[in-house]
C-alpha cells in the first residue's frame, strides 16, 4: 500500500515543477496554514499544483511517510521537499524562496 | 489536560534533547477553536520557540526535522500543528 502511494507522490513531484501538498484546494484552503502558504506564492506569482490530502485518507498519510515530515502544508519545488508553513514564511521574510525559485529557473510573474 | 500536560511533557522533551538556552512552548489551542483539528479541551496548536546550539550549522528543514522528531509521540497523538521558530545560538 505504502509503496504504491509513494509511487504516486514521486510522479507528482517529478513530473510538476511546483506542487503544494495542502488541506482545501488553492481557492478554498481548509486550513490557515495551507492559506498561508498560497498567499506567499500568489504574491510571488508563482504557478504551482495544489494537491488536496483531504480528499483522500492514503494520501494524506502517505505524504507524510514520504517526505517524512509530520505535518501539512508540504510544498515541493522541482521534486524536492522545501518545507511546512513556518519553513515557507521564514524563506519568504528572507528572500530565500526567491532565490530557491530563481535557482531552479521558475518563472515568477510578479518578479 | 486543563492542566497543561502535552505542554509540560513538550518542554520536558525539548529540554533533555536540546539543552535550549531559550525555551518557549506556547498554546495556540484557543487560536484554532472551531477548526479541523481542535478539541474541547485543547491542547492541540503550540508554537515552540528554542534557541540551541544543537541547530548550529543546520539548515532549516533539517533544524525542523530535528524538534518534529523529538515530539513524534505528541505528533502522532495529540498535537495537531506545531508552529516552529528553530534558531541557532551561535550568532
Amino acid at each position: 500500500m505504502n509503496s504504491t502511494i509513494h509511487q504516486l507522490i514521486d510522479n507528482e513531484v517529478k513530473s510538476t515543477d511546483t506542487v503544494l501538498f495542502m488541506k482545501g484546494t488553492p481557492q478554498f484552503p481548509q486550513c490557515g496554514f495551507s492559506g498561508q502558504v498560497i498567499q506567499i506564492l500568489d504574491y510571488l506569482g508563482a504557478s504551482y499544483k495544489g494537491v488536496n490530502v483531504l480528499e483522500n485518507d492514503e494520501l494524506r498519510e502517505g505524504i507524510k511517510s514520504f517526505s517524512q515530515w509530520p505535518t501539512i502544508p508540504q510544498l515541493y519545488v522541482k521534486g524536492e521537499f522545501v518545507g511546512g508553513c513556518d519553513i515557507i514564511r521564514e524563506m519568504f521574510q528572507t528572500g530565500e524562496l526567491k532565490n530557491l525559485f530563481d535557482e531552479k529557473d521558475i518563472a515568477l510573474e510578479h518578479a | 489536560m486543563a492542566d497543561g500536560r502535552v505542554r509540560q511533557e513538550i518542554i520536558e522533551k525539548l529540554t533533555r534533547a536540546f539543552a535550549p538556552e531559550i525555551l518557549d512552548v506556547i498554546d495556540e489551542s484557543h487560536l484554532h477553536a472551531g477548526h479541523s483539528g481542535a478539541r474541547p479541551e485543547g491542547e492541540t496548536h503550540f508554537r515552540v520557540k528554542i534557541v540551541s546550539g544543537n541547530f548550529d550549522e543546520l539548515t532549516l528543514v533539517a533544524r525542523h526535522r530535528l524538534v518534529n522528531d523529538t515530539l513524534a509521540d505528541e505528533l502522532s497523538g495529540p498535537v495537531h500543528a506545531l508552529a516552529i521558530e528553530a534558531k541557532p545560538a551561535g550568532g
